[in-house]
């Protein structure tokens, strides 16, 4: 196992990423709140650059208990990285896709430790 | 912490948008394709899209007609905001790219300092890189929507501006570039001279004619059309469409769901007249090619068509054979986008539409349901054999083009 700087944890707003290189692997870098995931940048879909993608909320159907619906929100809770080349959208916080959570994203280590964000990678040494 | 640490570096592109260059866009297929050897394979993407109306002053400058010429000129001189001159279609209800989250469905704004060649012909390229293909086939994307003109010497008027400018100021600029001409098919006589007229010209391997209308395929003044088409030698293309504005497909609420029927169901139609009126008896060296609409779609209407056939034979006197054996034996399909979710449904519908020689693959870059060469690579149950077949070498075949990509 080898650790990899991403940087301070002040670089990072809320709901906010990095992208980073490490050898051949790009590795996305994700704050929500005070927790931090790590996640490959390959998406399972067609291997596109996941992690470039832009960040949407979850959106919800806004159904009443009559089960009328009336539109759509946002959960402000969960939070998606969305792939740039077909749109599929995974959960920061658990990596699957809201519709299948079958299809999910290749987790990467992240720790926390003093002020800095630290990748913990198997076998690059 | 470990005493042993080292910094990351970051990504050059932290975050895609419609100013990301298509390269960088499609590094990861890029990377794939040197993984996979794509330099050692022939590869032709069937279908791929530029934007004509970013273009549209120059292209309606070759309109022929001096009156209509000269309003596409003032309109656009001194309109703000307008949308390309005589151009019909869904205006503002365009979806694609899921509220921002597919910048390149949206636009392309990506720099372009290269001015030896048409900005298209830049972009073209950088996807041509980036996807790893040989040759890429050039369709309009707006202009799909003509069949639905309701001034049909317009959809005349424009195909022709079109396909005049395409192949006099882009084409040109990149031997791997090639187009299948836009055919007028609301107006026959229009249609068969424009086949006439591109016949030899240098970058048109084919004819297309965009599915959404309402025109049967098998009317009586399509004959002529059909006949002069097959005697070129080159193919017939119908490339899907959607038409929100059908009034069953006017029920859907959503993007997700009109797009899914309509470019089905156009071709579902347009094959089901061609088929049971007896079209590849009537012309059996002509060939039919089935663009965009995916694959499981054919399987579904073979089937249906089947067994509906068997009843009612007296109905289509001309067949000799069971509609599915047509459809497997007389048409090509390209299988953007491709369907992946069930790989046994997948094998099998490969099966009844003899993949291994008809079917070819197509990208429709830069729209976002597109596909790279690896949809067809990574299949599991095809050898490489067929996997070489459909990425290019049935391409070749039909379309006649050099097996060893483009000089």
């Amino acid at each position: 196992m080898e650790t990899f700087n991403v940087g301070k944890i002040e670089e990072f707003e809320d709901k906010s990423k990095k992208v980073v290189t490490i050898g051949d692997e790009e590795v996305g870098v994700f704050r929500l709140g005070d927790e931090f995931f790590a996640w490959r940048n390959i998406c399972p879909h067609q291997g596109g650059p996941i992690c470039q993608g832009r960040i949407f909320s979850l959106v919800l159907e806004n159904i009443d208990s009559k089960m009328e619906s009336h539109g759509r929100i946002y959960d402000k809770n969960k939070v998606n990285i969305v792939c740039p080349w077909h749109g599929l959208e995974f959960d920061i916080r658990t990596g699957e896709h809201p519709g299948n959570p079958s299809i999910a994203l290749d987790p990467v280590s992240v720790q926390v430790d003093g002020d800095a964000v630290y990748l913990l990678i198997e076998g690059k040494t | 912490m470990d005493a042993l640490i080292r910094p990351a570096t970051e990504h050059p592109v932290q975050e895609i948008n419609t100013t990301t260059d298509t390269r960088d866009y499609l590094a990861k297929s890029r990377q794939d394709a040197e993984r996979k050897g794509y330099a050692d394979w022939l590869i032709v993407d069937i279908d791929a899209h530029h934007v004509e109306t970013v273009s549209w002053p120059e292209v309606t400058s070759f309109i022929e007609d001096p009156v209509v010429r000269d309003q596409a000129k003032m309109y656009h001189s001194e309109r703000i905001g307008a949308p390309p001159y005589g151009l019909n279609g869904d205006l503002g209800l365009r979806y694609q790219d899921v509220g921002g989250r597919i910048p390149h469905q949206s636009s392309q704004r990506e720099k372009v300092t290269e001015t030896d060649v048409h900005r298209d012909v830049v972009l073209t390229r950088r996807a041509m890189h980036g996807l790893g293909v040989d040759y890429m086939v050039i369709f309009p994307t707006p202009m799909l929507f003509l069949g639905m003109h309701p001034q049909t010497e317009m959809e005349v008027f424009l195909s022709r501006a079109y396909n005049r400018w395409l192949t006099e100021k882009v084409l040109p600029g990149d031997p791997g570039m090639v187009t299948l001409v836009v055919l007028p098919f609301n107006t026959p006589v229009e249609a068969l001279k424009m086949v006439e007229e591109f016949a030899d010209t240098p970058g048109v391997i084919g004819y297309c004619v965009t599915s959404t209308r309402y025109k049967p395929v098998h009317a009586n003044e399509y004959m002529n059309l059909y006949r002069a088409i097959e005697e070129t030698g080159k193919p017939i293309a119908f490339h899907a469409g959607y038409h929100w504005q059908d009034p069953s497909l006017a029920t859907c609420n959503t993007f997700l769901g009109m797009h899914s029927l309509g470019f089905a169901w156009c071709n579902i139609v347009h094959m089901t007249n061609w088929i049971l009126n007896g079209i590849p008896e009537r012309f059996p060296n002509l060939k039919s090619l089935w663009v965009e609409s995916g694959l499981s779609w054919v399987p579904f209407l073979m089937q249906r068509l089947d067994d509906q056939y068997l009843m009612r034979q007296s109905e289509a006197p001309l067949l000799k054979r069971m509609p599915s054996e047509y459809m497997a034996d007389n048409c090509f399909y390209t299988c953007q986008p491709m369907e992946k979710s069930n790989m046994k449904a997948l094998e099998c519908t490969f099966d009844m539409i003899n993949a291994k020689s008809n079917l070819l693959y197509a990208s429709d870059w830069p729209h976002f349901d597109f596909d790279t060469p690896s949809v067809i690579y990574d299949i599991p149950f095809l050898d490489e054999q067929a996997k070489r077949n459909i990425l290019g070498l049935n391409a070749a075949n039909l379309f006649g083009l050099n097996k060893n990509g483009p000089k």
